[in-house]
């Protein structure tokens, strides 16, 4: 794998999860948070810009053609920031799994060798520590809250627990990159993870799921049925009116 | 209801470029002694050294007019976001930098620079966008947190958050996110205002 592809591939993963987070402007419980959610989605953007202009000055193409000129399957994104996460329970566990995971890569990333990655990461940490102190008190409120409350963040915890895996997996294509200091080693960010998030689930009286299954394919463009429509629905305003402007 | 009397002793240590050693702040806070002047925090003294050492002052002097659009009490110079004007090979570049990474003012400031500096009859200069080192509230201006207060807008704190209208420490977090990514949304139990509070980026 290449610098570039990696990078495209950690641009990928903040749009995706971007989007996600922007669909709940609009449909969450209250006012505040349709704007703590569409702001969260807004750190997670301008970190898919940052990472896609690095991209594009490592030779690729511009960031309008990487978020709306490509299909499916040629995003390469971790399929655990594409799922649609249809209940607030389930948007909440997903947002603090992948927050806690930000938190620690986001700190190895900030000492890569490569400098424009360090600094993007260094940026984005500041940010990921944010969100992951509200998607931990959510955790906690809903998780400690109601019998419904509960269940539901249990059933979202049981569901969204299979692709957790794949932020640790190790990528056969990205050992280079690791072994040259330019990406943090995936798998040695599982331990830590697993502990903080065990005792964040202790704190929200919810129960840490048997292992299973665990996704896996995304960087290689394999992707969950819901990627391709949430691109239809992002991508349609740019097909239907190339090179429009404001 | 009457608002909680405050002694100097009990006044919420200060955060970055937030520190007073007395009073004259464009708002009633009981909390701080009278004749109050800023003291400043490294970072924005590492900057402000770079300026005044700078050829182009009369350039960063011309940029304090533009103003960030979401925050507009505050200049471009005072919240961090412009970072250093410089010249390479005859060239102005001018260096800013996102408080957050998606900030969306971004870009108009980019607009309000271009529009400035051609009015001032600049031309061929470049705009860039540096993200290393990241932005922090240590780079806010000595002048920024009263300027925040004086729009309604708790500045960034180490302490209590404090009521930009009546100086209240007695305030309740409603959202960890408000009008702008930058801002939480508070609310007085005293006076019950609902303001915004500038978040401190460490």
């Amino acid at each position: 794998m290449s610098l570039l592809e990696a990078v495209v591939g950690l641009g990928d993963d903040a749009l995706v999860l971007g989007q996600r987070l922007s669909e709940w402007c609009g449909k969450s419980p209250w006012l505040e948070e349709d704007l703590a959610m569409a702001n969260t989605a807004l750190d997670f953007l301008g970190r898919a810009r940052l990472l896609y202009g690095y991209a594009e000055r490592l030779g690729g193409c511009d960031e309008d053609a990487y978020a709306f000129q490509r299909d499916a399957r040629a995003f390469t994104n971790l399929q655990i920031y594409e799922l649609p996460c249809a209940d607030f329970a389930s948007a909440c566990v997903r947002q603090f799994l992948v927050d806690a995971f930000d938190a620690l890569h986001l700190e190895g990333l900030s000492a890569s060798a490569d400098a424009e990655l360090a600094g993007i990461a260094a940026k984005a940490r500041k940010e990921a520590l944010y969100h992951r102190r509200r998607s931990a008190a959510w955790l906690v409120r809903l998780g400690d809250g109601t019998a419904e409350s509960r269940r539901r963040m249990q059933q979202a915890l049981e569901e969204l627990w299979g692709y957790h895996g794949e932020l640790f997996a190790p990528v056969a294509a990205e050992a280079r990159l690791v072994a040259a200091g330019v990406l943090p080693d995936r798998a040695a960010l599982r331990p830590p993870w697993l502990e903080a998030v065990t005792a964040a689930l202790g704190e929200a009286t919810l129960e840490l799921p048997a292992a299973g299954w665990e996704a896996d394919g995304g960087r290689q463009g394999l992707h969950t049925e819901h990627l391709a429509p949430m691109l239809a629905e992002m991508q349609h305003l740019h097909r239907s009116h190339p090179g429009a402007r404001w | 209801m009457t608002a909680p009397v405050q002694t100097p002793a009990e006044a919420a240590p200060l955060g970055p470029g937030c520190s007073v050693i007395g009073s004259g702040a464009p708002h009633l806070d009981p909390s701080e002694p009278a004749a109050a002047i800023p003291l400043e925090t490294p970072e924005y003294a590492a900057r402000w050294a770079r300026r005044q050492a700078s050829a182009h002052r009369e350039l960063y002097a011309l940029l304090d007019a533009v103003r960030d659009p979401e925050l507009p009490e505050l200049s471009i110079w005072d919240l961090g976001v412009l970072r250093e004007v410089r010249e390479a090979g005859g060239a102005i570049t001018v260096a800013i930098t996102p408080t957050y990474s998606g900030c969306p003012a971004l870009a108009v400031i980019r607009e309000d620079i271009a529009a400035c500096l051609t009015r001032a009859g600049c031309q061929g200069f470049a705009i860039v966008e540096e993200t290393r080192p990241p932005w922090t509230t240590a780079l806010l201006s000595r002048a920024a947190c009263a300027q925040l207060r004086a729009g309604g807008v708790a500045p960034p704190v180490t302490g209590p958050v404090r009521c930009p209208v009546c100086g209240s420490a007695e305030t309740a977090l409603v959202s960890e996110f408000a009008s702008t990514a930058c801002k939480a949304h508070y609310r007085c139990r005293n006076c019950l205002e609902p303001f915004d509070h500038f978040k401190m980026l460490k």
